[in-house]
């Protein structure tokens, strides 16, 4: 990749990151940031080239041990924000759910 | 070695899917920020995940792929089972616990990477310039110390490591570790062919930086800390996807490096303290505080009187803390609150940033226990409610309504924000037992005129005054 198109990458990412949380209620703190956990559990893929790649046993055992956090990372942390924001309701979804 | 498929349409493939998995991260991690989208948001994340993981399985020249899979299935299988069974009260440090994984995981990947330029004859295709070589170092660094540092959290909100250990002149050590990993990280990306030692010293280093950054810091300080290393992995994250060449790492690295960093400043700033303050003062636990002088005594109450006093209320404001959660008395308490919104007392729920263990994990044990979020308010929306609230309920609630947060410029909660509960016209606390808060500071709204006690288990209250309401008809 060339150097200044991935540095270009970086800037636009950083905004991003930074205007998506701008206006978040501290109510959501909490899953926000569990939430952001789970994403950066894309390492996952980077593990898998690592390990995918790996010829020594050195590799092999590391990128093995990068792979084990890497799902450990994407898996809980999908579960545990999906548990936290699936409680989130408000008085009108909670009616409905009681009246059906 | 090949792939599994022909190496030109594998790549535009991978291209194409990270392309989509960036689009669905952002869009997902957007919707989380508003509550009515929220869930959706994460299944929108998953889904990326989910495409990213599987294109992932085409890369050109890839073996191994049993390990891969064993290792899926262990790492994936484990955190599953334990992100299923957790508590909610247990929420914050699970949180810790998979983004120290994700440090880990980023440390990994440059061991790799580092380890292969330590072989006599390396691969050309393995060689890096000094500039990969710098971003894959940085990774390492910064994945390793969240690694551990996460860990560590981990084990003293889990109650497994008991005690801070601070001594004399710890951020100089700190400091000299710190200086010691840069400049053996420099060393390894200047040589270009790093010895195998001086790779393990520098994870080493960088590792033992983490666990010696994190351990003087108190568990009140720990949610600011698990944010900052949150943070931390998505750096490390988006550095190995720069030497990987992986845009759906760079991107979504970046993302979550730049919104841990403000959800970071967010909490601090909710908790009344700075970063800096978190990282290099030893508050945060049990310093015993200047109490200054009370007047007035405590004044106990029934829980028969307390909830008569609550069913011939117009407005009721609840404030719940750890305590309430600690004694998981959050179910019944919304059970009273249902009885008196029936009989048509308006309740509202006052939450301040650190009634739980982290800003907005009192609203995640509310949520679980049936509470709708539009009843839920806070610190900002609520403070000017209390002077037409009748009773305002305190429970488990300490430093967060202690008005010397006003008044007293001598204490140490001196401007700290605070529920004004002093203003409502009646105020009960409930509450286990007399001991100070756990900042140790004397709390004057109990000894106020308009203020009535209630002793005992948070939950047990919580029945009698149903019961007492009932009775009341």
């Amino acid at each position: 990749m060339e150097g200044v198109i991935a540095l270009y990458i970086v800037l636009l990412a950083a905004f991003t990151g930074y205007e998506v949380i701008a206006r978040v209620p501290v109510i959501l703190h909490t899953p926000l940031m569990s939430g952001s956990n789970f994403v950066h559990g894309i390492v996952l893929v980077g593990a898998m080239v690592a390990l995918g790649r790996a010829d020594t046993l050195l590799e092999q055992v590391i990128g093995f041990a990068g792979v084990v956090l890497g799902a450990g990372n994407a898996v809980g942390g999908y579960v545990v924000t999906e548990r936290m924001l699936e409680m989130f309701k408000s008085s009108g979804e909670r009616k409905k759910k009681e009246a059906a | 070695m090949g792939g599994l498929l022909p190496e030109n349409i594998a790549t535009l493939l991978i291209d194409a899917s990270y392309l989509l998995v960036a689009f669905l991260f952002i869009m997902g991690l957007k919707a989380m920020s508003s509550p009515v989208t929220a869930r959706r948001g994460i299944v929108v994340a998953g889904l990326g995940m989910l495409i990213g993981t599987l294109m992932s399985f085409l890369y050109p020249g890839m073996g191994n792929f049993p390990l891969m899979l064993v290792a899926i299935a262990i790492g994936g299988g484990l955190a599953w089972w334990s992100g299923k069974r957790v508590a909610m009260t247990d929420m914050p440090q699970m949180i810790a616990l998979y983004n120290g994984m994700g440090g880990g995981a980023a440390a990994a990947i440059a061991a790799v990477e580092l380890f292969r330029m330590t072989a006599t004859q390396p691969d050309v295709a393995a060689v890096h310039g000094p500039v990969v070589m710098a971003l894959a170092a940085a990774g390492a660094f910064i994945g390793a110390v969240s690694f551990s540092g996460s860990l560590i959290a981990f084990g003293k909100l889990q109650g497994l490591i008991k005690r801070s250990f601070r001594f004399k002149g710890q951020q100089v050590v700190n400091l000299l570790i710190v200086a010691a990993t840069l400049a053996i990280g420099a060393w390894i990306v200047a040589s270009g062919h790093p010895t195998v030692e001086s790779v393990i010293l520098f994870f080493g280093l960088a590792l033992l930086l983490g666990v010696t950054m994190t351990l003087p810091i108190g568990g009140a300080d720990m949610p600011v800390v698990i944010s900052l290393y949150n943070a931390f992995t998505g750096l490390a994250v988006a550095f190995e996807g720069l030497v990987l060449e992986n845009a759906a790492m760079i991107v979504a690295g970046i993302v979550v490096g730049s919104a841990g960093t403000l959800l970071t400043q967010l909490m601090a700033k909710a908790m009344n303290r700075s970063i800096g303050n978190v990282l290099f003062s030893a508050f945060g636990e049990g310093e015993v505080a200047a109490g200054g002088t009370v007047s007035g005594a405590l004044k106990p109450i029934e829980p028969s009187d307390a909830g008569i006093m609550m069913a011939f209320a117009q407005k009721v404001i609840v404030i719940p803390g750890y305590g309430m959660a600690v004694a998981q008395a959050q179910h019944k308490v919304w059970e009273l609150c249902q009885l008196l919104i029936d009989k048509g007392v308006m309740v509202r729920f006052a939450i301040h940033p650190v009634a739980g263990r982290m800003p907005g994990h009192m609203n995640v044990l509310l949520a679980e226990a049936g509470v709708p979020y539009d009843l839920i308010s806070d610190l900002d929306e609520i403070n000017a409610e209390f002077e037409t609230a009748d009773v305002a309920l305190v429970i488990g609630a300490n430093d967060v309504v202690n008005p010397v947060a006003r008044t007293d410029k001598g204490s140490p909660i001196y401007g700290m924000p605070i529920l004004n509960a002093d203003k409502a016209k009646n105020v009960l606390v409930i509450k286990r037992g007399q001991g100070a808060g756990f900042s140790g500071i004397e709390n004057h709204l109990f000894y106020l005129d308009n203020t009535r006690m209630v002793y005992g288990d948070a939950q047990k209250v919580a029945a009698s005054l149903i019961h007492a309401i009932k009775a009341a008809g």
